[in-house]
């Protein structure tokens, strides 16, 4: 099965290409849970599977590499690797045999961030599988967002919060390395504790944010926002083309 | 990496930076801000809002005769998913009770369910996807709060309704400029990290329409960061706050009171219609934009279908605002593959400069969205001629990010964009040394269900907050007052919508709503095979689908609602 691939420039735009010399779309073949499907060689893998015919109801969700909905993992040609990527933002390849995950199972530590100290004794209390880690790196390298995962699974056995923070800041959550880690550690949930106590206990607090939230609870701005929500449309436009802007 | 055919551009964009540079480092404006007449004129010729066929009367329900954008009059105008007739022992015999129901599970809906619970209420969230799949975790640049020493609250209210043309409903900008520090200083009670320097002081940037430094961040992931704080907050309490995934609400149900109380939920794994009955219900469905609208791209994410209007609207909830949509005037447009993806506004905040294909500035980088959208619309059109032209039949204008390190110093972008520098890299492309091209991407949906301050709509017991209601942005909001609306309104509509649920007592259950809707299409001679709420959109081929359209007879096949529904979209190309 072959189709033209349809051309998706915005109707709202005008097409000016079509004079200029447009390099056709060309084809891989993909298995997609094992069927042969052939796609747009240019196409993501979410795209490819779309082209296919089917429906994708679990395994898509932002569509831009933030949400974690997309995990996937797939195989190449004369390559005995398992690779894993987001199916939004990984395009296909020639002979690549792929599958969606469309949940990873896993237990989430229930806890009060209350009651909670920024320390090593959290994570061994909430998370003790930290401690299975036998350094293998598995988890960094099925990481589609390039993060040291193994080195921050190492910084919660010492009880570094700062550094799981730092490490972990841009996990989206899509579970992969919770699914290939041998040692069964669930990384990214890991992560999320971690900086949830970063956030809570070790960031500096802003003195002018404490002062700010005075202010308005002693009422500070009542009278100046009555007047403006008293003004007509006219003066208060005046008002905003009159303003000054910070540099 | 570029292709070779836009090599020309790229070295006159490299030429002109010096001169911007020396440019934005004189504290001035690197180009003249536009006037009152002036952001009406390229607004009125050039925003795809005032384009032919853009806007349609619409002939059902409670805004009936206004203009509305066309795809949501033919969305509100379309047959109900539900036969009411069918539902009635459902209605009698639920299958599922509960005090609050919160449809929609974005940063707006974990609030809510948070703020009840601590009120005392127990809630059930239910959302079509994951929780947090949602626009709310897709935004990159930061949140609007007057935390700054030289900024006021007043101050962002001035931007706010300057930006949104002194349409906004006063009360709610208030509220929403009002509550900003509180709500930086919740987040971070809850464990968000805020960018900060040394001391402890806030992080503090511009944005589009901003006139103080306001925007607060978390690096470019201050969506990610925000809502998996509050995700887990809410997995934190699976006792008192049931979730309830792949099940969205299609309808709302009303008592014999008038007054909303619950919904019908269609489980996208078996394909079953759920009756809930709830003493409260919050709509946070967010926006719209896979309704790709005018055809445009977008940043939206998947579900962004605007089901929550459908709902509320057939229920008898008024709507406001809806005939206006934000196109966030940054969206890449290379490569092909991510055309429509959203580059943060922090971008040019940070210094970032919109050039055209000789490399030159032709609007000031930070005009509200609209405005900045409908100059850059206008460079590219043939009216000018200026832009920048894709094999792929796109056309944009540069946004210069080398720029930035050149202002901030090197190391900069690579700390506050991992998000941005990861995705282009994929590509080939380092932000750092070589500028994104861009064109306006459909963005956000500026009105939605009419509210008040307590977040309530004209219907009992129905609250809506964050992107699905409207008024507090007017026809445009600005960047970071959607990520601060989502986490004020989440708060209160939980707060507003518990309290109420301690009281009230429900009567019987009814769908009659959804049959005089039915009536009402057929008074008014509207024809139409559309079925919504749209819940997904579809990106089948059009051939397989006409194919998927030949099975015979009612035996619902699997996802049978969704695979072969042809949408208004499929009018136009399948653009993501």
């Amino acid at each position: 099965m072959s189709r033209k691939p349809v051309s998706k420039a915005p109707a709202g735009k005008q097409d000016k290409s079509l004079d200029q010399p447009k390099p056709k779309a060309r084809m891989v073949t993909v298995y997609i849970m094992g069927k042969r499907h052939v796609v747009p060689e240019h196409a993501t893998i979410m795209r490819a599977i779309e082209y296919s015919g089917q429906q994708i109801i679990r395994g898509a969700g932002c569509r831009e590499g933030f949400c974690g909905a997309c995990g996937t993992i797939y195989r190449l040609p004369g390559d005995y690797k398992i690779h894993s990527g987001l199916a939004c933002t990984t395009l296909v390849q020639e002979g690549m045999s792929l599958t969606q995950i469309p949940a990873v199972p896993m237990e989430k530590a229930i806890y009060d961030v209350e009651k909670l100290s920024p320390d090593v004794d959290t994570i061994k209390r909430l998370y003790p599988v930290v401690f299975r880690c036998v350094a293998c790196n598995t988890c960094t390298k099925s990481c589609p967002q390039g993060i040291q995962v193994m080195d921050y699974i190492q910084a919660a056995k010492r009880g570094d919060i700062a550094a799981i923070m730092d490490l972990s800041f841009d996990c989206v959550a899509c579970g992969l390395c919770a699914l290939r880690c041998p040692a069964e550690i669930v990384q990214h949930k890991v992560g999320v504790l971690g900086r949830r106590l970063y956030g809570r206990y070790l960031a500096k607090e802003s003195k002018e944010l404490g002062a700010r939230i005075k202010q308005v609870e002693s009422g500070q701005f009542d009278e100046e926002y009555t007047s403006l929500m008293g003004m007509d449309k006219a003066s208060l436009s005046k008002m905003y083309y009159e303003r000054d802007i910070e540099p | 990496m570029y292709p070779e055919y836009l090599a020309g551009s790229l070295k006159e964009v490299d030429r002109t930076r010096t001169k911007r540079l020396e440019l934005a480092k004189s504290g001035n404006p690197v180009y003249p801000p536009m006037n009152a007449e002036e952001r009406k004129d390229v607004l009125s010729k050039y925003h795809p809002d005032f384009s032919k066929g853009a806007r349609s009367k619409i002939r059902v329900g409670p805004n009936k005769g206004e203009e509305l954008t066309t795809e949501i009059t033919e969305l509100l105008e379309a047959h109900s998913m539900v036969e009411p007739r069918l539902m009635d022992i459902h209605l009698r015999e639920p299958d599922y009770e509960t005090d609050l129901l919160i449809i929609g599970g974005g940063g707006a809906g974990c609030w809510a369910a948070i703020t009840a619970m601590q009120n005392g209420v127990n809630s059930m969230l239910v959302t079509k996807l994951r929780l947090g799949d949602s626009n709310s975790m897709m935004s990159e640049g930061g949140m609007q709060a007057a935390v700054a020493p030289q900024d006021s609250p007043t101050r962002h209210y001035l931007d706010a309704m300057g930006g949104g043309h002194f349409e906004n409903n006063p009360e709610l900008v208030r509220i929403l400029t009002e509550d900003g520090p509180e709500v930086v200083k919740e987040l971070e009670r809850l464990g968000v990290i805020w960018d900060k320097q040394a001391d402890g002081t806030m992080q503090v940037l511009h944005g589009g329409g901003t006139s103080r430094k306001r925007m607060v961040s978390c690096r470019d992931y201050i969506g990610a960061i925000i809502t998996r704080t509050l995700m887990d907050e809410v997995h934190n309490h699976p006792d008192k706050i049931q979730v309830r995934e792949f099940e969205p609400a299609v309808e709302l149900v009303l008592d014999d009171k008038g007054r909303c109380s619950g919904a019908i939920l269609y489980s996208l794994d078996t394909e079953q219609f759920l009756t809930v009955k709830a003493k409260a219900t919050i709509i946070t469905t967010g926006g719209f934009g896979r309704l790709h609208i005018r055809g445009f791209a977008t940043t939206n994410h998947y579900g962004a279908t605007g089901d929550g209007l459908v709902m509320a609207y057939r229920a008898g909830a008024k709507l406001a605002f809806m005939d206006s949509v934000q196109y966030h005037p940054t969206g890449a447009v290379f490569p092909e593959q991510i055309a429509g993806f959203l580059i943060t506004e922090k971008i040019r905040g940070a210094g970032g400069q919109p050039l055209n294909k000789n490399g030159e500035l032709f609007v000031f980088p930070r005009e509200p969205r609209d405005i900045e959208s409908a100059a850059i619309i206008r460079e590219c059109s043939a009216d000018r001629n200026m832009g920048v032209e894709t094999y792929a039949g796109r056309t944009g204008v540069w946004l210069d990010s080398p720029i930035i390190d050149m202002i901030h110093g090197e190391g900069f972008t690579k700390h506050q964009f991992p998000g941005m520098c990861r995705q282009f890299n994929r590509f080939g492309i380092d932000i750092t040394k070589q500028p994104m091209l861009i064109y306006p991407s459909l963005h956000y949906q500026n009105g939605g269900v009419e509210i008040n301050g307590r977040c309530e709509t004209n219907i009992p017991g129905l609250y809506v907050a964050g992107e699905a209601s409207g008024g507090v942005h007017g026809r445009n909001r600005l960047m970071g007052n959607s990520v601060l609306d989502y986490n004020v309104f989440g708060r209160r509509a939980g707060q507003h919508a518990s309290e109420y649920a301690k009281s009230v007592k429900l009567g019987k259950l009814s769908l009659d709503h959804v049959t005089s809707h039915v009536k009402e299409l057929k008074a008014n001679k509207i024809e139409t095979d559309l079925v919504s709420p749209m819940i997904l959109p579809s990106y089948t081929p059009e051939d397989v689908k006409i194919q998927q359209l030949a099975r015979l007879g009612s035996a619902p096949a699997r996802h049978s609602m969704l695979r072969s529904r042809i949408s208004p979209g499929d009018k136009r190309s399948a653009a993501e």
